[in-house]
């Protein structure tokens, strides 16, 4: 079979180009975060005084925690409700398609229309933007991600296991709860994973529907604020530090995904 | 097998009151200013206008968004031009070695969109790592101005969404029918012309997705334009930002995205179409 | 996979739940200050903590515009105190979104020289402080352009060898009064036709810019990346800092007087303590801080008349007296025409 011979050399060239191409400027910062002058122009050493001053920063501290409350709020919503969504539309008897234009929309539309059309709704409802704003809007998309991922695996389950339950006398809590939430665990917990991904990173949407003040700073919005002030060496630890966070939930949900793969 | 009753109302309708409420309607509303008059400091005025959307349409503005569907254009088809090869190597590794491979494809694709736009500031600007880089190797010119431009912004997009078009060209292409490609060589077909009347075609559903993907995240993009075009070069994304936070025009940027999201939306039908009209017997089902 | 996976998902779901319920707790300080990054003591939440007792929350906005938008969406809500240039102060003051400054709490306002206590916008200070004032020119590399730039067409029209190496300000306000003032019109035109002609001349203007910039523009001196920036002059002395090759000039053409101000809004629930941190602020001592850190101008008579006279020598845009810079004109708020500039802007910016 041609589709699995060893790679050619021509194919490891083009894999090794871009891979260079995607991790060395991932590579600079990375580096440039121990570099003791924190400017690209030269090395003047290794340090770790950029680390040490993101620690004495109370903003980013602030905004880090901000961003892991906002992350766990949305993902835990969002996977209850995509989840159910999932579930739902999978099992519908009637197809139709507003419900699923619905449910893809959030993934499509530009983040720039959602942040402005949520700015207007809260503010013309009198709402006061803060933390609970920014995870009401973060579960629009997320939900829309974790359904994604939850019916993707759905498309494979067999509902006779189900069928069987009820058969059985088993009522619909206990058959969910049973049956179908064990069967879906690794795509629920994929999809939670992606949406928490999702929503640490966004930055547009929670900056047009974050409030006043620290209370309800992310890190995205802190990182821009950094980057629009000028190229400060705590951005790359920063980054960093963020990347490093970034790898280790993907590589835990990529290791739960082999794991579990039916 | 049919999915047996499950209430799949009942299931549904959490997230889809959560989409009416906080997507639907706010998109609705923004919809409902763009037909208002503006206030001098954001807000709207009670009077009825089509000045905005008229105003959406003047050459000035429709410009931007030309030119932002330039740049989205070029953008993906650069991606589409990098990735496939890619994607193609990866999917031709040995078989244990293409989920690390793919893995480590997409890794960067989870790292903040900001960070990674950032990156290239480092790299390009006047002063950065690549103009250094170039006085070390000799060069004794004027510094090469590479920030702020054009390129630069489409550099940028295409660097932050090349994982998602390998992802998706690589998914088309593990999907092919490996018996497709022997018959084609026992046919007598040459690896050049195997690629190109049976693999390319095939894989087009892959590359597709990929790029329409690349193409509506960036003409409707904010952060690029604004970090890696130093304000000279606005996109559409921009210019609903700006209406909203500098020139505090709500009607107008309401109609902006409005227009926006008309484009997107035929975008999107289309190529739900041409996916529907190229699915069927190809592609084994996964 | 088994059950056990499905009930820790359910308990891992309730628990995250609970946090959910956690959050929305406000912020505990007593006041929330937004200003422009960097434009206070680092350690002023500290400093006014020992001096008061009270606790601040400080925050960034980047432009006026920025704050603004805020501020009319949320009718003021969540913030105590902000600063923001004379002319959205007025704005402000019109919308009624101000409170008004309760004078005998702020014993400190003598200290403002007598031309700070009158400014046209706010004649006795019924509504805001001036913090910090100054006008807008051109910073330049001495060592890398000459001759020397004396006019704003140096900047919108560059000779060859600056094409390429010039920022300009992008806010509403000062964009367009580069523009108007290069043609001979007042910072302050309404009249459509000159802020047409203003447009025009920016839109040619902008294919000769490396960027526009209101926040680094000064890195980009000191690191070579530009020559000639548009900036206002105490964020010019932030490159003298690091080069002393960098200069300051105001252009022949005239230009404006900004005035930086700190104004309470009519929301807060903490007026007392935000005019003791007015009050605070026209201390002598930490005002001439704010000069000799922030390198703006401050509108406070003893405080400047503390300074170190190296300082001047230094910085000598520091050393313009009150009178001297008066001579410019002031900016004010544009009423209806504010529509006009934003479009301005919006097309300048729009176009190719």
């Amino acid at each position: 079979m041609s589709s699995v011979r060893a790679p050619s050399r021509l194919g490891g060239l083009v894999l090794a180009a871009i891979f260079a191409f995607l991790y060395v400027p991932i590579a600079v910062l990375v580096l440039l975060s121990f570099n003791a002058s924190g400017l690209p122009t030269a090395w003047t050493g290794f340090s770790l005084k950029w680390y040490g001053a993101l620690a004495g920063n109370a903003n980013i501290l602030h905004a880090a925690w901000n961003t892991l409350v906002v992350g766990l709020a949305a993902t835990a919503i969002s996977t209850v409700l995509g989840t159910l969504l999932a579930i739902g539309l999978e099992t519908r008897r009637r197809k139709g398609t507003a419900i699923e234009a619905l449910a893809f929309a959030p993934m499509v539309i530009p983040d720039i229309v959602l942040a402005v059309a949520l700015l207007t709704f809260f503010s013309s409802l009198d709402i006061t933007l803060g933390l609970p704003t920014i995870v009401v809007s973060h579960v629009i998309f997320d939900l829309a991600f974790v359904n994604a991922v939850v019916r993707a695996r759905l498309k494979h389950f067999d509902f006779s296991i189900v069928e069987a339950s009820r058969d059985l006398g088993a009522g619909y809590v206990t058959t969910f709860r049973r049956i179908l939430l064990p069967a879906l665990a690794p795509a629920i917990i994929a999809g939670a994973l992606l949406a928490f991904t999702l929503s640490i990173d966004e930055f547009i949407i929670a900056f047009f529907t974050a409030g006043a003040g620290r209370s309800s700073i992310t890190l995205p919005m802190q990182i821009y604020s950094m980057i629009r002030f000028g190229i400060t060496p705590e951005v790359n630890a920063l980054a960093t530090l963020v990347m490093g966070l970034s790898a280790t939930v993907l590589m835990i949900s990529q290791w739960l995904n082999k794991e579990q793969a039916p | 097998m049919s999915p047996p009753d499950m209430k799949s109302g009942l299931l549904v309708t959490p997230a889809v009151a959560w989409l009416v409420i906080f997507m639907l309607a706010p998109c609705l509303l923004v919809l409902s200013y763009a037909f208002l008059e503006r206030g001098t400091w954001g807000g709207v005025e009670y009077t009825l206008t089509l000045e905005n959307i008229a105003r959406a349409f003047d050459p000035l503005y429709a410009r931007v968004f030309l030119t932002s569907a330039r740049i989205a254009a070029l953008a993906t088809l650069f991606a589409v031009l990098l990735a496939y090869p890619a994607a193609y190597a990866i999917a031709r590794a040995p078989r244990r070695w293409q989920p690390v491979l793919l893995f480590f494809a997409v890794l960067p694709f989870w790292s903040n969109y900001l960070i990674r736009t950032y990156a290239w500031i480092v790299l390009l600007n006047r002063e950065g790592l690549v103009n250094n880089l170039l006085k070390a190797l000799g060069y004794r010119g004027e510094p090469l101005s590479m920030l702020y431009s054009e390129p630069a912004v489409i550099l940028g997009l295409v660097y932050n969404y090349l994982p998602f078009v390998i992802l998706a060209i690589y998914s088309a292409l593990s999907r092919l029918n490996p018996e497709l490609i022997e018959a084609s060589h026992d046919l007598g077909g040459g690896a050049l012309r195997t690629f190109w009347r049976v693999t390319l075609p095939l894989s087009l559903p892959g590359v597709a997705a990929g790029g329409v993907f690349v193409f509506v995240l960036s003409i409707g993009n904010f952060v690029t334009p604004a970090l890696l075009g130093g304000g000279r070069f606005q996109m559409i994304g921009n210019l609903v930002y700006d209406q909203f936070l500098a020139a505090n025009d709500w009607p107008f940027g309401a109609a902006l995205g409005m227009v926006l999201i008309a484009i997107m939306t035929a975008l999107l039908l289309v190529q739900a179409r041409l996916a529907a009209r190229a699915g069927g017997d190809t592609a084994r089902p996964a | 996979m088994n059950a056990h996976v499905g009930k820790a998902v359910s308990r891992g779901a309730a628990a995250l739940f609970g946090l959910v319920l956690g959050i929305g707790t406000a912020s505990a300080a007593d006041l929330v200050i937004s200003n422009w990054d960097g434009y206070m003591p680092k350690d002023i939440a500290e400093k006014f903590k020992a001096a008061t007792g009270l606790e601040i929350e400080v925050v960034n906005h980047a432009t006026n515009e920025e704050i603004m938008g805020k501020l009319m969406a949320s009718g003021g809500k969540g913030y105590d105190v902000v600063f923001v240039s004379s002319p959205f102060a007025e704005v402000l003051n019109n919308q009624k979104l101000l409170a008004p400054l309760d004078k005998a709490a702020i014993p400190n306002l003598a200290n403002l020289y007598p031309q700070a206590a009158a400014l046209a916008y706010d004649p006795g200070n019924s509504f805001s402080v001036p913090y910090s004032w100054g006008t807008t020119g051109l910073c330049y590399r001495s060592d890398l352009i000459s001759p020397a730039p004396t006019s704003w067409w140096d900047l919108l029209k560059p000779s060859d060898a600056v094409k390429g190496k010039t920022t300009m300000l992008a806010t509403d306000r000062w964009l367009m009064a580069a523009g108007l003032l290069a043609n001979g019109y007042s910072v302050n035109a309404t009249d459509p036709a000159q802020i047409k002609t203003a447009t025009d001349t920016l839109i040619a203007a902008k294919k000769t810019l490396l960027a526009y910039d209101d926040t680094t523009f000064y890195s980009k001196l000191v690191s070579g990346e530009a020559v000639l920036v548009h900036a206002w002059d105490g964020w010019c002395n932030y490159g003298i800092t690091e080069n002393a090759a960098i200069k300051f000039v105001v252009p022949k053409e005239g230009s404006d007087v900004f005035v930086d101000t700190i104004v309470v809004l009519k929301s807060s629930e903490h007026k007392d303590a935000a005019m003791k941190f007015l009050n605070y602020i026209l201390d002598a001592k930490n005002h001439a801080w704010v000069a000799e850190n922030i390198l703006y101008k401050v509108p406070n008579k003893p405080a400047m008349e503390s300074l170190d006279k190296a300082l001047f020598e230094k910085y000598p845009n520091l050393a313009m007296t009150p009178d001297e810079l008066l001579k410019n004109e002031l900016l004010r708020d544009l009423g209806p025409a504010q529509k006009l500039y934003s479009r301005a802007v919006s097309e300048i910016k729009a176009a190719n």
